[in-house]
């Protein structure tokens, strides 16, 4: 990447500079393509993976739309990013859409039923399904098999969003009809992402232009971004197997250790690691403040994270634990803590140190926040 | 001192949290998200609550080289300031939610959360010094006139005031604008706040009437008991109003006349001849004094509201109120504000004006003024 950094040329130009550049980009995507186990054609760049989010979301929803059977209905989960539920809500609002959210169970992970019920409930309107292969807040896993099962089945697409799971767990792309992946989620520069998507389906273009990506997208491509893009994520997926032996071990033992600390401190998500994304560890802390926690954690020099950043940084209680059934106050108590290969156990014996003081600070200052009657 | 910096976006929080930091405190910057659905750019003079402000703040830390985070406040902001509101303009009282606001968000909730987390206090914009003597601490109006805010921090008991830092007390508005300018901070030009700063447009008759509704009753003049007119709202008119009435029938002299109080009980707007608001005795509720409540009469000097004059007045301290008598008669004073009592510049106490009196200025009769109408 920092040797494309260096040279000039458009890949949609004709000239020496600009068919070097498109060299470059054709081999990032039979890299990306090689990497999920999909055709180089499958592969759309895009400018990360929200903009992949939306491109699927609206895109294949207006594609349905126009078809002959207009397919006015879809379904997302209930605790997909906002990538997803903000342009899904967009469609209801603006649109007309017929959408059902679909609930999870309380670990986070889809309930197989409630799936099925929206497809019965919605028969031939049906015509996208948005589940998320894991979900960035709580790590849980989603069984996308099975669902693909229910959901292609009956002619119904499937997009997934693979932000988190990419590099960490093995994603089959061929299992979904689209797929949202990032770059920097994968150790790649930020700015940068891909949804893949068969040449059998085409969404309506979100951005209108020249056409660079198969009509589907338009926009000059960020040479270097994108080379830097596909060196990070066949190094991910490469050395998946034991990054994810090494951080879970990791995870695990912090796990064990803020639980021997805080006994009332509960673990949100999965209960079975397998279910779980290796690197993630989100608890409550029954009491606190997240955003308390999070400020004394800081100060200590551990980093962590309240739900997910959101506009203007106002920490809003997460949506994803509320559709797992949390109420308002465990939800504004949870802090989550995310490991990658770069984290070491120093790292948690540090988080382990800091974590008593700040719990007990924490809650003498969330006793201090409750609304006082007035 | 580890010092806990409220930035609002604005230019007075961005200089005071810069001098803390120069004065040697270990400082982090909150910025207080006050609104749940803020918009997106500032519009109009307004003091808080955009995106754009809360931006703007976290770029006076960059700048400082602090901690930077958002506190969401704004359940708690709008039980105890935004709902007030309603409800004091609903029984025909004018509140001052800046009052209500330092009294229970930042100087409570925020200051209480500060004090948990291990701050030993909370750094403000606001323009009033602080002077320790004898063991208490004092609360002094600023050096700046135009901008004095001692009057709104009247509230504050020993206890708070302890763990304030002011740190613009001591300097002109015009040398603030220019220290942010040398300081290099975005915010240097940044307009002042007026209004309400939950109303965005200004219009508060307006935005009061989106939150009670329409509540239409009769203008009479208080004089004849003659209805004069109708109105929307009583909660629209403020003692001392003379534009908007509407009315129907001139005076008998064709003198102007005012609202000269609100009949909450029949929904009646009240208005009269100028005279009438003339007031020279004023009682409020439950008095705040720093430190020991005083005994006997005394002279000092009153102030009725923000940025009123200081009126030379004899006190009366009681258990349950202040009841002042001012030396001069004033005009238009609006039941629901806060009186503070001052001894030259220093802050003695504060009560909300429960009720006024008019005793000699009112020749022709002996008016029930304004306060016995609306008072409980």
């Amino acid at each position: 990447m920092t040797a494309e950094l260096e040279r000039a040329g458009n890949a949609s130009s004709l000239h020496a500079s600009g068919r070097r550049a498109r060299r470059v980009v054709e081999e990032s995507r039979e890299r990306v393509a090689a990497s999920l186990g999909v055709r180089p054609s499958d592969v759309v760049f895009t400018s990360g993976g929200t903009e992949s989010d939306n491109l699927a979301i609206k895109g294949l929803y207006w594609a349905g739309r126009d078809r002959p059977d207009s397919r006015t209905a879809l379904a997302v989960s209930a605790v997909e990013h906002h990538a997803v539920l903000d342009p899904t809500q967009w469609l209801i609002d603006h649109e007309g859409a017929a959408v059902c959210f679909l609930r999870v169970d309380e670990t986070g992970r889809l309930d197989l039923d409630g799936l099925r019920e929206c497809i019965a409930e919605h028969e031939s309107l049906l015509g996208l399904v948005s589940i998320m292969w894991a979900n960035n807040e709580v790590g849980a896993i989603n069984p996308i098999a099975e669902i693909a099962e229910i959901v292609r089945s009956r002619g119904v697409l499937l997009h997934s969003d693979a932000v988190q799971a990419v590099g960490w767990v093995d994603v089959d792309a061929s299992l979904v009809d689209a797929l949202t992946i990032s770059g920097h989620k994968v150790g790649g520069p930020h700015g940068v992402g891909a949804l893949v998507i068969g040449r059998d389906v085409t969404p309506t273009p979100l951005l209108h232009g020249g056409g660079q990506e198969r009509d589907v997208r338009s926009g000059t491509l960020d040479t270097p971004a994108i080379a830097g893009f596909a060196a990070a994520l066949e190094a991910a997926v490469s050395t998946q197997v034991e990054r994810a032996k090494e951080v879970s071990a990791l995870r695990d033992d912090l796990v064990a250790r803020v639980l021997e600390l805080v006994p009332d401190a509960v673990l949100n998500g999965p209960d079975d690691t397998a279910d779980r994304l290796p690197g993630n560890a989100h608890f409550t802390f029954p009491g606190c403040e997240g955003d308390a926690l999070l400020m004394l954690l800081d100060a200590a020099g551990v980093e962590c994270s309240t739900g997910s950043a959101c506009q203007a940084g106002v920490p809003q209680p997460s949506h994803v634990l509320l559709a797992m059934g949390a109420d308002d106050a465990m939800a504004r108590g949870s802090l989550r803590f995310s490991l990658g290969h770069t984290s070491t156990s120093s790292d948690v014996d540090e988080l382990i140190d800091n974590l008593g003081p700040s719990v007990e600070r924490a809650r003498r200052a969330g006793l201090t926040s409750i609304p006082t009657a007035v | 001192m580890r010092v806990l910096a409220a930035l609002s976006g604005g230019v007075d929080s961005a200089v005071a949290a810069a001098r803390a930091v120069d004065a040697g405190h270990d400082v982090v910057a909150v910025h207080l998200a006050l609104s749940r659905n803020p918009s997106s750019h500032r519009t109009g003079a307004r003091g808080c609550c955009t995106l754009e402000d809360s931006r703007d703040a976290r770029r006076v830390a960059d700048a400082l080289g602090i901690p930077f985070y958002i506190w969401d406040l704004s359940e708690r902001f709008k039980a105890e300031v935004i709902d007030n509101f309603v409800n004091e303009y609903a029984q025909g009282h004018t509140p001052n939610p800046c009052i209500r606001c330092n009294e229970s968000i930042k100087f409570s909730a925020v200051l209480d959360r500060a004090v948990a987390l291990a701050f030993d206090a909370v750094c403000t914009g606001h323009y009033a010094r602080l002077v320790d003597r004898e063991g208490t601490r004092e609360l002094h109006r600023a050096v700046d006139p135009t901008k004095d805010q001692s009057y709104v921090l009247a509230v504050l008991d020993q206890e708070q005031l302890t763990r304030s830092l002011f740190p613009l007390g001591d300097s002109l508005k015009v040398d603030i604008r220019r220290e942010a300018r040398e300081r290099g901070l975005l915010v240097a030009e940044k307009p002042e706040s007026f209004d309400v700063c939950f109303i965005s447009d200004g219009d508060t008759a307006g935005w009061l009437t989106s939150q009670l509704g329409a509540r239409p009753g009769e203008v009479r003049d208080v004089t004849t008991g003659e209805v004069v007119g109708a109105h929307e709202g009583a909660y629209a008119f403020t003692v001392g109003q003379r534009r908007g009435l509407g009315l129907s029938r001139s005076s008998a002299g064709g003198e102007p006349r005012y609202v000269v109080g609100v009949d909450t009980a029949s929904n009646t707007v009240l208005v009269g001849l100028s005279h009438m608001l003339d007031v020279d005795e004023i009682t409020t509720l439950a008095p705040r004094w720093c430190g020991a409540t005083p005994v006997g009469e005394f002279e000092a000097l009153a102030q009725i509201r923000a940025h009123g004059e200081a009126l030379a007045c004899t006190v009366l301290p009681a258990m349950e109120s202040i009841r002042v008598s001012l030396s001069d008669p004033v005009r238009g004073v609006a039941l629901g504000q806060s009186l503070v009592v001052y001894d030259d510049t220093r802050v003695m106490g504060t009560g909300t004006i429960g009720s006024t009196r008019s005793g000699r200025s009112s020749s022709a009769r002996e008016l029930s003024s304004p306060a016995s109408a609306t008072s409980a």
